[in-house]
């Protein structure tokens, strides 16, 4: 007697797209498309994550640069003294955001989720 | 030596049933002293006496040995009717419910892995719905998820394999077919 008939294969495939898509409705729900850079906190630029490119935001202390990649974003130069929001590395996740407080930067990830309503300053 | 003054009828059916009740009862106590890091995720052993019941006897035998062993077992581990064994039972409930629709399936294609799988995902999902609707109302479930769909997928393909072999494996006496002798 075989172990595995053609619907069995069947029904173990279905159980594991199930679970597939439980695991990107539970878990994945959370990562960003869009991201907002404010200085001053104003918004200059609501750019989506699809494409490669960088701007420059300048602040009272000079000039912060921000890189955006698909589906992730990072400042990558501030002139703040302690370096926090460049350590904070890429933002990939839907409500994250790195604020580099000296210059009065910051850069925030939004998605189709979002975990908070709003964020405080 | 006086006689009792009621006396139940005992067919050789009951019998049976009390039988692999006790063989669920005796897997479902062995598995609660597995350690499990969520709680809920088990390997289910029970559900290979309950498939080799519906699958050799019927679905009625079956609903009543998943029945005794819910409450058999919340007697013996201490949780009668407290919220554990009401997911028990309601895991129970929709997976055989889940059961009697499957079992209709061609038994061409689909085999026991089939029915043990589905039967995991209906145990799981009767459990996730009570506890969703009862116990927990928030959003926590829903990250839990896909550990319970996961384990639910992997236990009840490993059970339903060892259903496959069970059935497929010669009987070494005959006791599926006769009532165990009670001394």
């Amino acid at each position: 007697m075989m172990m595995l008939r053609a619907g069995d294969v069947g029904v173990l495939l279905a159980g594991a797209g199930l679970v597939a898509a439980l695991t990107v409705f539970a878990w994945g729900g959370g990562r960003g498309d869009t991201a907002v850079i404010r200085a001053s906190g104003q918004v200059v630029q609501t750019t989506a994550l699809t494409h490669t490119q960088s701007f420059t935001v300048d602040g009272p202390l000079g000039t912060t640069r921000i890189e955006i990649e698909p589906g992730r974003a990072r400042i990558a130069r501030d002139p703040s003294p302690r370096q926090l929001c460049v350590k904070q590395g890429w933002l990939t996740q839907s409500g994250q955001a790195a604020l580099c407080l000296p210059n009065q930067v910051s850069l925030e990830i939004r998605g189709r989720t979002s975990a908070y309503d709003t964020l405080g300053y | 030596m006086t006689r009792s003054a009621i006396e139940l009828p005992v067919t050789a059916d009951d019998r049976r049933i009390a039988w692999l009740a006790a063989l669920a009862i005796g897997l479902t106590l062995a598995e609660a002293a597995i350690p499990s890091p969520v709680p809920g995720v088990k390997p289910g052993l029970a559900n290979i006496v309950i498939l080799l019941v519906l699958l050799q006897v019927g679905w009625r035998a079956a609903a009543w040995v998943s029945a005794l062993r819910v409450l058999a077992g919340g007697l013996l581990l201490g949780s009668l009717f407290a919220p554990g064994f009401w997911l028990s039972a309601a895991g129970a409930l929709v997976s055989l419910s889940v059961l009697a629709l499957a079992r209709h399936l061609p038994g061409r294609y689909f085999g026991p892995v089939s029915l043990s799988v589905l039967a995991a995902f209906g145990h799981i999902g009767g459990q996730l719905a009570l506890a969703g609707w009862w116990l927990l109302p928030s959003a926590a479930l829903v990250k839990l998820m896909p550990v319970f769909a996961a384990a639910a997928l992997i236990f009840g393909a490993v059970n339903g394999v060892i259903v496959a072999r069970l059935l497929a494996a010669p009987a070494p006496d005959k006791r599926q077919s006769t009532p165990c002798i009670l001394p």
